[in-house]
């Protein structure tokens, strides 16, 4: 199994069906009085977040807590960050306090990797710039197992801003490792360049994709956020037309087969990327996706953390145990 | 039934490596003989649940409490206990896969749960199931069925139902096979008595 988990590539089929199994697992546990399993004790996880999050933080720190393992969150406000301390010396000081495990979200493609790279701890990457969100993914894909089932051959059309999203990415390599096909649909200012080489289609009509013209019938559709905040202008002229070209409208949704679900990973622009009809109609699993992510994240954790620290050490293979006279 | 060779059982006290010691109709009988005496000491199986321990467990609770229902007209609640996540030696093995858990309908509070493995060993698989079934519920109590017990426990832990005491060398492995997950019904013992542990050796 991965001692880290920087990127979804890296993540084999079999790794990945692992952890979106031992999430559903984890799932049931929530329905518990007593949500609390020892198996992570003794353990420390630092959530280490340069950038704003909710969700994604609060749902490691309770994936964290409710395997009993010690979680620690540090902001980059009101820490060494804000007196000028660099990256590496911030990361190598928390690790140095003996933690086990550093769940970190920057700003910065590229960031969580340099940090994976320096310490000696386990380092999951929890969003960094526009490059990566692999536990998105993973979430993503454990919505859509929930729906449809085994992902193999199904279509999942990608729509939105993809030149900002760490989402988008994370999920065309997490979704093709299980078998899936993805588009990806965006206004031309908005493909990423090098998109060729994803290994999935591409188009700039909505409209066509989703009503199976392009690519084949559609199994699911994900809309991505309009990151304003990412935006310096120019890549749409206005909302408005942007809302018009390429939001998921009641029409549009309309042009969707009657199993597909509707994904978007928050915060939702109402209106814009989305219409409440869509975040709100039985096909959505907007709220599914956040449940999903402390069980998700509890999976991760354990994969990560559970076993031996020396990687592959001589143990009988996991799968044999079962076999074993217990 | 035709008359087939009786099953050279083995009393001895280390049984022939590879040779099966149970095979389909002992272990037929045995259950026969554990569903009559869960009967007999939970006093008719009134608020019974069995609960199977993952892998092999959880097709021998669901023989018993067929064998319960068909000799007494009782409700036997039927469940899954997966204990990977509450073993003490996570640390030391690989990540293992989890299995499933199914908690039986109704719940364990306030009944009488009988946990239902193939082989009682170190103890230490029981020891994880009754911290998992802490968090499930608090039931009136707890017993324990097995269907081996190859002896050599770690842990002050006795079973209250057991299938066959099975004389073992710790070197040596119990293999349960039962047709719902191997295919065939059968016990075998493998590895030789004085053979030395080589490290690998998984004890529960």
């Amino acid at each position: 199994m991965i001692s880290n988990l920087l990127s979804a590539a890296d993540l084999t089929g079999a790794d990945a069906r692992q952890i979106l199994d031992s999430a559903e697992q984890m799932d049931a546990i929530q329905a518990r009085q007593v949500k609390k399993l020892p198996a992570l004790r003794g353990r420390t996880v630092v959530n280490l977040f340069f950038e704003d999050s909710t969700r994604t933080r609060s749902s490691f720190e309770i994936a964290g807590k409710w395997l009993s393992a010690d979680v620690i969150n540090v902001s980059a406000k009101g820490s060494s960050v804000s007196k000028g301390e660099s990256l590496r010396d911030t990361a190598l000081t928390v690790a140095a306090l003996g933690v086990d495990a550093l769940v970190v979200r920057h700003a910065s493609s590229g960031a969580v990797q340099r940090i994976a790279g320096w310490v000696d701890c386990h380092v999951i990457n929890a969003g960094d710039g526009t490059h990566e969100h692999p536990t998105q993914a993973l979430l993503d894909a454990f919505t859509l197992r929930r729906r449809l089932g085994d992902l193999t051959g199904r279509h999942v059309v990608i729509v939105g801003d993809l030149t900002h999203s760490r989402v988008a990415r994370s999920n065309v390599l997490l979704l093709t490792t299980l078998g899936a096909r993805v588009s990806l649909v965006a206004p031309p200012t908005l493909m990423p360049a090098g998109v060729a080489g994803w290994g999935c289609g591409t188009s700039w009509d909505l409209d066509a994709t989703l009503a199976g013209k392009l690519a084949g019938p559609v199994d699911a559709v994900m809309m991505l956020r309009v990151q304003r905040e990412r935006m310096s202008g120019g890549y749409f002229p206005t909302e408005r037309e942007y809302a018009v070209g390429y939001g998921l409208s009641p029409r549009r949704l309309d042009l969707l087969p009657e199993h597909a679900p509707v994904l978007h990973p928050g915060p939702m622009n109402r209106g814009l990327e989305i219409s409440s009809t869509a975040a709100d109609g039985p096909r959505s699993v907007v709220l599914d996706q956040v449940r999903a992510g402390v069980a998700v994240r509890m999976a991760v954790l354990y994969h990560v953390l559970a076993g031996s620290d020396q990687p592959s050490t001589a143990g009988l293979p996991a799968v044999e145990l079962a076999g074993a006279s217990l | 039934m035709p008359a087939q060779p009786r099953s050279t059982a083995v009393p001895r006290a280390y049984a022939e490596p590879g040779k099966p010691v149970l095979q389909a109709e002992d272990l037929s009988r045995i259950i026969d003989r554990i569903a009559h005496q869960i009967l007999e000491k939970t006093r008719g199986g009134q608020d019974l649940v069995l609960l199977g321990i993952p892998t092999r467990g959880e097709p021998l609770a669901a023989r018993l409490a067929a064998r319960i229902a068909a000799f007494a007209d009782v409700e036997v609640g039927l469940g899954t206990l997966d204990i990977t996540l509450y073993r003490d030696d996570l640390r030391s093995h690989a990540v293992r896969p989890l299995g499933r858990t199914v908690e039986p309908a109704g719940g364990i509070d306030g009944r009488l749960v009988v946990l239902v493995d193939d082989v009682l060993f170190s103890g230490r698989t029981v020891r994880a199931a009754l911290a998992a079934i802490t968090n499930l519920g608090r039931p009136s109590a707890v017993q324990l069925a097995v269907l081996i017990d190859r002896g050599h426990r770690e842990l002050p832990i006795r079973a209250d139902y057991v299938g066959k005491n099975l004389p073992t060398s710790v070197a040596q492995q119990v293999r349960v096979s039962l047709v719902e997950t191997d295919g065939t019904d059968q016990v075998t013992i493998a590895g030789e008595p004085a053979e030395l542990l080589d490290g690998t050796g998984e004890r529960g």
